[in-house]
């Protein structure tokens, strides 16, 4: 018997030996079939179960990660939202006082301009003095009758002639005053302009103060929304934060390709100072790591006049200090910036130099004419603008403190979100394995019954038979009793 | 920023420490002066200003001649360890490409040709600047020619040294039968490892140094 043909009851016959195994392979498997449907189930138990409890403290972790995350987003919305609000306090402050400083002194003007206005059209209301009182005797003696007396006739002509002159000099006299008063009236017109300018001057500065009236309110609605901590001031924030991450992300790109500029300016010359055959590794040389040192410093002395500046608030140490202290700060951290700015511009000319006096040497050492460059003020350009951009990079470096906080608070809550994002997909990714487990455990089971299908039918035919049968019993029993 | 200022920390850190192998290389030329070879001086003087515009400050350059009998300091034209300084090692290099100049333009040929002693005194010198790249260019046609009187057979010591054949010329006799020329740079290869050379090398072509020199 060949060792592959152990297992064969009847070696000479295999459809028989596997018959009488599987016979009794179900025996066994049908003997065995409640502790191994237990031991099924408690394995899938045992899996599922610690990946339930894994996802459940996954969840609860991400929970409070979550509530410290709007904890911390809305004290610093508030935070901020609150010094916002104090600016524009400050702000409509100082409008106030720039602006309504100088109210009374516009008001007596405007008042003064109203008076002379008002006297000039009391002025206008002056009616010429009325026709003298002898004109009603005129009356009386053009009602006389004439006779044909040439005595009277004499009389009346003269008296014609007084009164067309005197009608004469009453009517120029009468025009001479209209002509006054419409004089006065045309001499309204400044006084009335000036009052436009002045009332178009309070409206304007009524309608800054109403604006940034208006920008408070925003401001506070916003404030209060934070300290009612309601889901829509945390969706902003929230919002606000991603917005600012990728904008200070971008512009610290923006501020990483100056910072390799200025690096590629000074990295060689600096090689003269601190040599060029040194090395920190392998392929880091030290004039290099000296390059990238004067540069971090130069950044680090921004960020001080930043801060001393208050312009950024994240060194609180320097923000608390005192005007005095903080003034000399401000100038020694100036005063060293402007300093390497200058060393910066010195190593700029110093590289220039040095590439032009090995490209010298190598001219020199070629076997083929190289061709000679023209040495005019056209080739003076780079080094010019190499100098230049050495004294202002140091300083554009400088402002990258702003974004740089930018930076740091919204990675607070940015990688506060990705991190809930990350906790929540680990806790569903156990908790589907946990069901997994689970329904597989149940699948197993169906598998173990299907393979003992047989022993199975012919108990469940026997139990029937069985039940039956004891329901007859049963029958027969209840009958006897009713008996 | 409070991570630029720790990386500047870390590099100030580093710079106390620094990294204790060196970086620089050194460069031994053997130029063959015996026979006709020595017309190819002119060439020998293509690899020295290739040379001297390829190393770096903090490197170091030799240039000999193999004579009758090469070993000895006698037979060093030129010798330099570059200032770290690249304004001084620049200044350093004219000089050397002058020497080298004055050197070519006079040269005599010899009688014999002791490569070996060459060898030895090329070793002797590179080992002593402590570079941690050194190599070895020979600019010959790799004919050893011994007088009587000169003991070359032993073995010699090249441990972590490469060397480079360049402009190994065929003889007449190898063209009459090539097995010469490559059983010569075999038995040179041979010698060279069988001393412990770190890589051996044969390169005719001038244009292809930098697959030697060529820093990445």
């Amino acid at each position: 018997m060949t060792s592959s043909k152990f297992w064969m009851v009847w070696p000479d016959n295999v459809g028989l030996s596997v018959l009488v195994l599987a016979v009794v392979a179900m025996a066994f498997l049908y003997a065995a079939r409640k502790p191994m449907h237990d031991l099924i189930r408690s394995s899938g138990g045992a899996l599922g179960g610690p990946l339930r409890i894994a996802a459940r403290w996954l969840l609860a972790a991400a929970n409070e990660i979550n509530h410290r995350n709007k904890a911390v987003l809305l004290a610093h919305g508030r935070q901020e939202t609150g010094q916002r609000i104090e600016r524009e306090f400050e702000r409509l402050g100082a409008l106030v006082t720039r602006d309504l400083q100088g109210y009374p002194t516009l008001q007596r003007k405007l008042l003064d301009e109203i008076t002379r206005i008002e006297e000039d059209y009391k002025k206008c209301g002056e009616v010429p003095p009325p026709p003298p009182e002898w004109a009603e005797a005129v009356a009386s003696v053009a009602k006389v009758k004439t006779t044909g007396n040439e005595l009277v006739l004499r009389v009346l002509e003269e008296i014609n002639r007084s009164i067309t002159s005197i009608h004469d000099k009453t009517l120029a006299e009468y025009r001479r005053a209209y002509e006054r008063r419409h004089k006065i009236l045309e001499s309204f017109m400044p006084f009335w302009r000036s009052v436009d300018k002045t009332l178009t001057a309070v409206d304007q500065k009524l309608s800054g103060l109403q604006n940034g009236a208006a920008t408070v309110d925003a401001q506070m609605e916003k404030y209060e929304a934070i300290v009612a901590k309601t889901d829509k001031a945390e969706h902003a924030l929230t919002v606000s934060a991603f917005t600012q991450f990728a904008i200070a992300l971008l512009v610290m790109l923006i501020a990483a390709g100056g910072a390799f500029i200025n690096f590629k300016l000074i990295a060689l010359p600096m090689s003269e100072m601190v040599g060029a055959g040194d090395y920190l590794t392998s392929t880091l040389r030290t004039s290099e790591v000296a390059a990238l040192v004067i540069i971090f410093v130069e950044a680090s002395m921004g960020l001080f006049v930043m801060e001393a500046l208050r312009i950024t608030h994240l060194f609180p140490r320097i923000a608390s200090l005192g005007d005095q202290m903080r003034r000399r700060i401000l100038w020694i951290a100036l005063v060293l910036l402007v300093t390497l700015a200058g060393v910066e511009a010195a190593l700029a000319l110093m590289r220039d130099m040095l590439i032009a006096d090995k490209q010298a040497l190598l001219q020199s050492l070629a076997t083929a004419p190289q061709p000679i460059a023209t040495d005019g003020w056209v080739a003076h350009i780079p080094t010019a603008g190499q100098m230049l951009l050495g004294f202002i990079l140091p300083f554009a470096l400088a402002f990258i403190a702003i974004p740089l906080e930018s930076l740091i608070h919204s990675t607070r809550t940015v990688g506060g979100v990705l991190l809930v994002a990350l906790v929540d997909t680990a806790a569903l990714v156990l908790r589907v394995l946990a069901n997994v487990a689970r329904r597989m455990a149940r699948v197993l089971i169906t598998l173990y019954d299907v393979a003992i299908v047989v022993p199975l039918l012919v108990d469940r035919v026997a139990r029937a038979g069985f039940a039956a049968k004891r329901g007859t019993v049963d029958v027969e029993d209840s009958a006897w009793r009713r008996s | 920023m409070i991570r630029a200022l720790l990386y500047a920390l870390l590099a100030t850190a580093l710079a106390g420490c620094g990294d204790p192998r060196s970086h620089a290389q050194a460069v031994y030329v053997l130029v063959d002066t015996s026979g006709t070879y020595a017309q190819e001086a002119n060439k020998a003087q293509v690899i020295v200003n290739y040379l001297l515009g390829t190393l770096q400050p903090g490197d170091s350059l030799a240039v000999a001649r193999v004579e009758s009998r090469s070993f000895s300091e006698k037979d060093i034209i030129a010798k330099a360890t570059f200032d770290r300084r690249p304004s001084q090692a620049n200044a350093q290099k004219r000089a050397f490409r002058d020497t080298t100049n004055g050197f070519v333009a006079g040269v005599r040929s010899s009688r014999y040709t002791d490569i070996t002693g060459g060898l030895l005194q090329g070793a002797e010198f590179l080992r002593e600047t402590g570079a941690g790249t050194k190599t070895l260019v020979i600019f010959s046609d790799m004919q050893e020619e011994l007088d009587k009187v000169t003991v070359r057979d032993f073995p010699i010591d090249l441990k972590n040294i490469r060397v480079v054949a360049v402009n190994v010329v065929k003889l007449k006799t190898d063209n009459v039968d090539p097995r010469r020329y490559f059983g010569r740079l075999e038995a040179w290869q041979k010698r060279v490892q069988g001393a412990g050379a770190t890589e051996w090398r044969v390169i005719n072509d001038l244009e292809r140094l930098d697959t030697i020199f060529g820093r990445s």
